[in-house]
């Protein structure tokens, strides 16, 4: 399938800091893409391009062929891409509701007596997050309330109900426990199975295997591996993660000195 | 963007209500609310003048009271916007005098009708909250700095421009000019009810708040306000216009000091330029008891409307009590305090669940 995004040979640099250079990364319907890296890898530069919060500086940028420079994060939102953020992007002393649309909210009548539509919003929005399999007694319950899990949940309930065609996940599985982890995963599978392009932030190369169909590793802002699942196995994707070829390095060098 | 129609995913998880996030009770949720610390205080407050006060409780002594907090309270709810979208601005209480100081010398220097100054006082008044606004958005300083510059600024202007116009420290009064009459009528009226007196800027203020609480609980401009001021990078990052919220939040504190001045010229027909200082940080008392969170986020307009009611019955119910005035600063501040600690406690327990 054509993909929705492409990036070709993308950078960023900050002065004269290049945090990405020459990345390349394709988002297609219904696949889910994981890009997985360390600390400083450069996967929220990436994230931050594609979403509109910073423009690229070198590289082609293209949604469904045309390229693009994204000025604002509401430009990709009305291209149909919808980013989770790790901090959650939600606003934790506001009703659950009103966090589901934020920035989006329904309104009835005309201005200037144009005013939310209460009801029609929390309907929708128990409705989605019941299909979320998150039922809450009190939709007016304040968002900080909630669990982690069930935090990453409504925004991705609220991405997917906004007519995301791709959905960015930035780490949503980093502060969780297991249990919630697995909450999680299973929205990013349904995700895919609704036809979404999925990009998949994270730096655990399990929960990685577990859902995704293509994976790039990043490493000090550049791209270290590219594959489909079908080239590469869990134990590779760990060892790529873990360091690879410096890690055999490390070891040998550990090694050699501890031999006899 | 908006897709009304709801889509039921292929790999639906099973709901299930873990437990945890059970109905708070009524009463939590009553509690929980934002003014409810102010409104506790304040019933407190007027059980305490009414005891040793008997004239406290007349019709006349209320309506002193509630033009005191009027004047207070239509201040009060711009700050109160201001700091729930997370921002807060010391420039507010000179910037009254700074708006009834150019209303009165541009009508009384040019010979014109007072509504041509009250229009070049509203242009001003905008202008200095759009400036404070777009400083901030641009800078990304914080709104202290900011405002205490302008706030110093308009301090040095109302003084040296005055002086340097009128070579005095007052403007010359502007009771016999075209227009006074129907403009005095607007903004500084008296109405006679039953036997009761009554200023406008009661009713003015009764009205803006009822405007104030429809924007901000009814409106997308009100959610955005909350949003701003709870999280303002998860607000821009789902398409909330950050800077504009903030610019026109500081501009309606522009708007609300334009009316105070306003009705202070016309009430007094003439203009101290040395007024207003120190009344930003009343404006600001008067929301943080109402309930709003100083860090933004969070807060309601009957909040800070109650506040300015307190602070309306302390000034006056001391003068009832004949206890000495001096005292008045000194209560407002252990009333904040009380208010502040009445908020924090009422907080906690509502949120515990």
């Amino acid at each position: 399938m054509a993909p929705v995004i492409e990036l070709r040979a993308v950078g960023k640099s900050y002065g004269n800091i290049h945090a990405l250079h020459g990345v390349d990364l394709t988002v297609e319907p219904g696949r889910v893409g994981c890009v997985l890296g360390d600390n400083g890898a450069g996967k929220s530069t990436l994230i931050k391009i594609i979403s509109g919060l910073h423009r690229h500086t070198t590289g082609e940028f293209l949604i469904d062929g045309q390229p693009v420079r994204l000025s604002s994060p509401r430009e990709a939102l009305d291209r149909g891409i919808a980013t989770v953020y790790q901090d959650l992007a939600t606003v934790t002393l506001m009703p659950v509701w009103r966090n589901f649309f934020l920035g989006s909210e329904l309104t009835c009548g005309r201005w200037p007596f144009q005013s939310l539509d209460i009801p029609r919003m929390r309907r929708i929005a128990d409705t989605e997050l019941r299909a979320m399999g998150i039922v809450l007694d009190d939709l007016d319950q304040p968002v900080g309330s909630l669990s982690g899990g069930q935090r990453q949940s409504v925004a991705i309930a609220r991405a997917i109900h906004f007519g995301a065609r791709v959905l960015i996940l930035d780490e949503p599985t980093a502060a969780l426990g297991v249990k919630q982890s697995g909450v999680v995963l299973r929205y990013v599978a349904a995700a895919r199975e609704r036809g979404l392009g999925v990009v998949f932030i994270t730096h655990n190369p399990h929960h990685a295997y577990l859902v995704g169909d293509h994976f790039t590793v990043l490493r000090l802002g550049a791209v270290e591996l590219s594959a489909d699942r079908s080239a590469v196995d869990l134990d590779q994707l760990t060892h790529q993660m873990a360091g690879g070829a410096e890690l055999d390095e490390l070891r040998h060098e550990l090694q050699g000195e501890s031999a006899p | 963007m908006t897709t009304d129609t709801t889509v039921e995913p292929t790999a639906a998880p099973r709901p299930v209500g873990d437990g945890r996030t059970t109905r708070r009770s009524p009463l939590r949720r009553l509690l929980g609310r934002p003014e409810m610390g102010a409104l506790v205080g304040a019933a407190a407050v007027y059980v305490l003048f009414s005891v040793v006060a008997p004239t406290f409780r007349q019709l006349d002594s209320l309506s002193t009271v509630l033009y005191q907090a009027s004047t207070l309270g239509i201040m009060g709810i711009a700050v109160a916007l201001l700091m729930i979208g997370g921002e807060f601005d010391l420039s507010a209480g000179v910037a009254v005098t700074a708006s009834a100081l150019t209303a009165s010398m541009f009508a009384f220097q040019l010979t014109l009708n007072v509504w041509a100054g009250v229009l070049v006082a509203l242009v001003l008044s905008l202008a200095v909250g759009a400036l404070n606004g777009v400083l901030l958005v641009r800078t990304g300083l914080p709104s202290f700095l900011i405002t205490l510059a302008t706030f110093l600024m308009l301090q040095g202007l109302n003084l040296a421009v005055t002086k340097a116009i009128t070579g005095n420290v007052a403007t010359n009064s502007i009771r016999d000019m075209e227009g006074f009459e129907q403009a005095r009528s607007v903004f500084a009226a008296t109405l006679t009810i039953g036997d009761t007196q009554l200023r406008i800027t009661v009713l003015w203020w009764l009205g803006f708040a009822a405007l104030a609480t429809w924007v901000l609980l009814r409106t997308r401009y009100g959610n955005w306000v909350f949003a701003v001021g709870g999280n303002a990078e998860s607000a821009r990052a789902v398409g909330v216009p950050v800077a504009f919220v903030r610019i026109s939040l500081f501009m309606t504190v522009g708007l609300a000091a334009w009316f105070v001045g306003m009705h202070q010229l016309f009430a007094f027909n003439t203009v101290q330029s040395n007024g207003g200082i120190g009344n930003e940080l009343l404006y600001i008392a008067a929301a943080v008891i109402g309930g709003c969170l100083l860090t933004g986020g969070y807060g309601s307009i009957i909040g800070p409307a109650i506040g300015a009611f307190l602070f309306g019955m302390a000034n006056q119910g001391i003068v009832y009590a004949n206890w000495d005035p001096d005292w008045f600063m000194f209560f407002l501040g252990a009333m904040l305090l009380l208010a502040v600690l009445l908020n924090l406690w009422v907080r906690r327990q509502a949120t515990r669940r």
